[in-house]
């Protein structure tokens, strides 16, 4: 990772977003996913109970997709140890690369984080699935559905009509998948609603659900052309980003590192107080910076389009982007609340962990109903 | 129920789940790009638009190497606005020895695709060099190294257009061969300003006006 950093600070660019490392680290990335995909399937074969866990569908899915995009985006000629051409040319590049770029994201920060939510959710509330049923249904929706949404990147640009179109009804589809795993995992704390005020680690997990619905309807309101022809180049899409990245990712992630770290030591948290702090800097810092996007992209959207009585353009480039100032600011200033708030989340658990040893856990005994051998069980 | 006692078999079957997994999520991508890949309007090259020449490609490769296409596009979308702001909307043809594509998506700074021939070469060599003084409103970062560094430094052109000849870029045996002769004495920067010269210059001259 360090040298793949370097890689792109030295100019080895393959410009191709979320993919820009050139072929040497592409090529070891493949070398390490596939390990990986065998390390998870193998662990998976091996286990002592019949029925794989939801949690495990959506990390299988991230696995295999992830490798199948990876594997043809990344398809190039090397000409030099830092440097290769594309396989694919122009829109038909773009085409295969908003492909890649559009569900990559989805199965790795949708799919794998709605992995990690399926397991903490049940674990940390204390309840089981609101609907197994629905978690089937969604599951395969959602890797159905993902995959044709990618050309909506490209609405207005160079590549057929139809690709398009079918990018912009299969994004509408892909609301119902994305919600319904939402309501199933608010419905799951909604016996439990009372834990959340005691409990930040839960608060955070409920509250990156929001996040995740919030975005996840954003997006498909997104790809309608006449919404994209103001939201498209703007700072509309680093907010849309963010809401997912910070509001969904981030919390979801700080919800399990309060779960995990006590567990892991057998003590309290050092501060529940302090967690509750980092609660709201969260909470404040993401709303304030997609607030901030939102202001920067709509404002620079429909400047951009505007123009006067006789077709004149009303506004010059420059004038249009001088007047970010403020929002930038704004956007700083979220991110450096959302910063200190994750520096006192490390600080509480570091707190925690000091001078402790990690406890010795047992591995529950397996139902016999569930059983893969049943003599074992027994 | 017999769907979900279908399914309980997927779940506790790990081959059947990888199995479901890959037909279920190679579907759309099938759809969407085998037509797109084999569909030849896409790759008919508009009337100008030529392989890039050794100066041009190097040009380019030194705009990627930077990252400019991070904050600026090359995609001219159909509408009035961006036909008014930047010229003729883009099309599929102009793109098609374009690899990777420069499209962008994000427009911190303008967009490029028809910046060819707006500004004198003097203009793009200053602006490089130092943005602010030639736009006081500018953010974009200043690029002096351009103008210290030999544009064959390196000394892979040759290699470059073969490997692009094997993906079907049209040289000739005489392009190839003289390529190195063609970087002799220019400067980084002198071959990025080439490629911002002729950038969308691919249409027919009456549609660019």
């Amino acid at each position: 990772m360090l040298l793949g950093g370097l890689s792109l600070l030295a100019g080895w660019n393959s410009t191709k977003e979320y993919a820009e490392l050139e072929w040497p680290f592409d090529i070891a990335i493949a070398v390490v996913w596939v390990l990986f995909g065998v390390v998870f399937f193998g662990t998976i074969a091996t286990r002592k109970i019949r029925p794989i866990y939801i949690s495990n569908w959506f990390y299988g899915a991230l696995i295999i997709v992830i490798a199948m995009l990876h594997i043809v985006n990344n398809l190039a000629i090397p000409v030099t140890i830092g440097k290769s051409y594309s396989l694919f040319a122009g829109a038909q590049d773009a085409v295969v690369q908003w492909w890649y770029g559009h569900n990559a994201v989805g199965f790795l920060l949708t799919g794998g984080f709605l992995g990690m939510m399926y397991y903490f959710l049940p674990k940390h509330s204390g309840r089981p699935i609101w609907s197994y049923r629905l978690s089937v249904v969604a599951f395969w929706a959602f890797t159905y559905s993902y995959i044709w949404a990618g050309p909506h990147h490209l609405h207005y640009s160079a590549i057929p009509e139809w690709v398009q179109s079918l990018a912009v009804v299969m994004s509408v589809i892909l609301l119902a998948p994305s919600w319904a795993t939402m309501i199933n995992g608010i419905m799951t704390v909604s016996t439990a609603w009372e834990k959340l005020k005691t409990d930040p680690a839960l608060k955070f997990i409920v509250l990156s659900l929001a996040f995740y619905g919030l975005a996840t309807f954003e997006g498909p309101m997104m790809s309608f052309p006449s919404v994209n022809v103001v939201s498209h180049f703007t700072d509309w899409t680093i907010g849309h980003v963010h809401s997912g990245a910070l509001g969904w990712n981030a919390m979801i992630t700080y919800g399990t590192f309060y779960f995990m770290v006590p567990r892991l030591v057998g003590a309290p948290l050092y501060s529940v107080r302090l967690a509750n702090i980092h609660f709201w800097m969260a909470l404040a810092g993401t709303m304030l910076y997609i607030v901030s996007m939102w202001g920067a992209g709509v404002s620079q959207g429909l400047l951009w389009l505007s123009v006067d009585e006789i077709g004149e353009l009303s506004f010059s480039f420059k004038d249009i982007m001088a007047s970010m100032q403020p929002f930038y600011a704004l956007r700083l200033i979220a991110g450096l609340i959302f910063l200190i708030g994750t520096c006192l989340m490390a600080f509480n658990l570091f707190k925690t962990l000091a001078g402790r040893h990690a406890v010795v856990v047992k591995a529950p005994p397996v139902d016999p109903a569930y059983a893969m051998v049943k003599e074992v069980a027994a | 129920m017999s769907a979900l006692s279908l399914h309980k078999r997927i779940e506790e079957n790990t081959g059947l789940l990888i199995f479901g997994i890959l037909l279920v999520s190679s579907i759309g991508g099938l759809v969407q790009i085998l037509p797109v890949l084999n569909q030849e309007s896409l790759q008919e090259p508009t009337a100008n638009t030529k392989p890039y020449t050794a100066v041009e490609l190097t040009g380019r490769d030194i705009y990627i190497r930077e990252g400019c296409s991070v904050c600026h596009s090359q995609q001219i979308r159909p509408l009035i606005a961006e036909v008014e702001r930047y010229g003729p909307y883009s099309r599929a043809g102009e793109f098609v020895y374009d690899r990777p594509f420069l499209w962008g998506s994000k427009r911190t700074g303008p967009d490029l695709h028809r910046v060819g021939g707006k500004f004198s070469d003097d203009w793009h060599r200053v602006h490089l060099i130092d943005p602010r003084s030639v736009v006081p409103e500018s953010i974009m970062p200043g690029y002096p190294w351009l103008a210290r560094r030999n544009a064959n430094q390196a000394g892979d052109i040759v290699a470059k257009m073969k490997a692009l000849s094997i993906l079907g870029h049209p040289y000739t045996q005489e392009q190839i061969a003289t390529a190195e002769s063609e970087l002799e004495g220019l400067l980084e920067i002198d071959t990025l300003i080439v490629y911002l010269q002729m950038l969308g210059t691919g249409l027919d001259k009456e549609i660019i006006r």
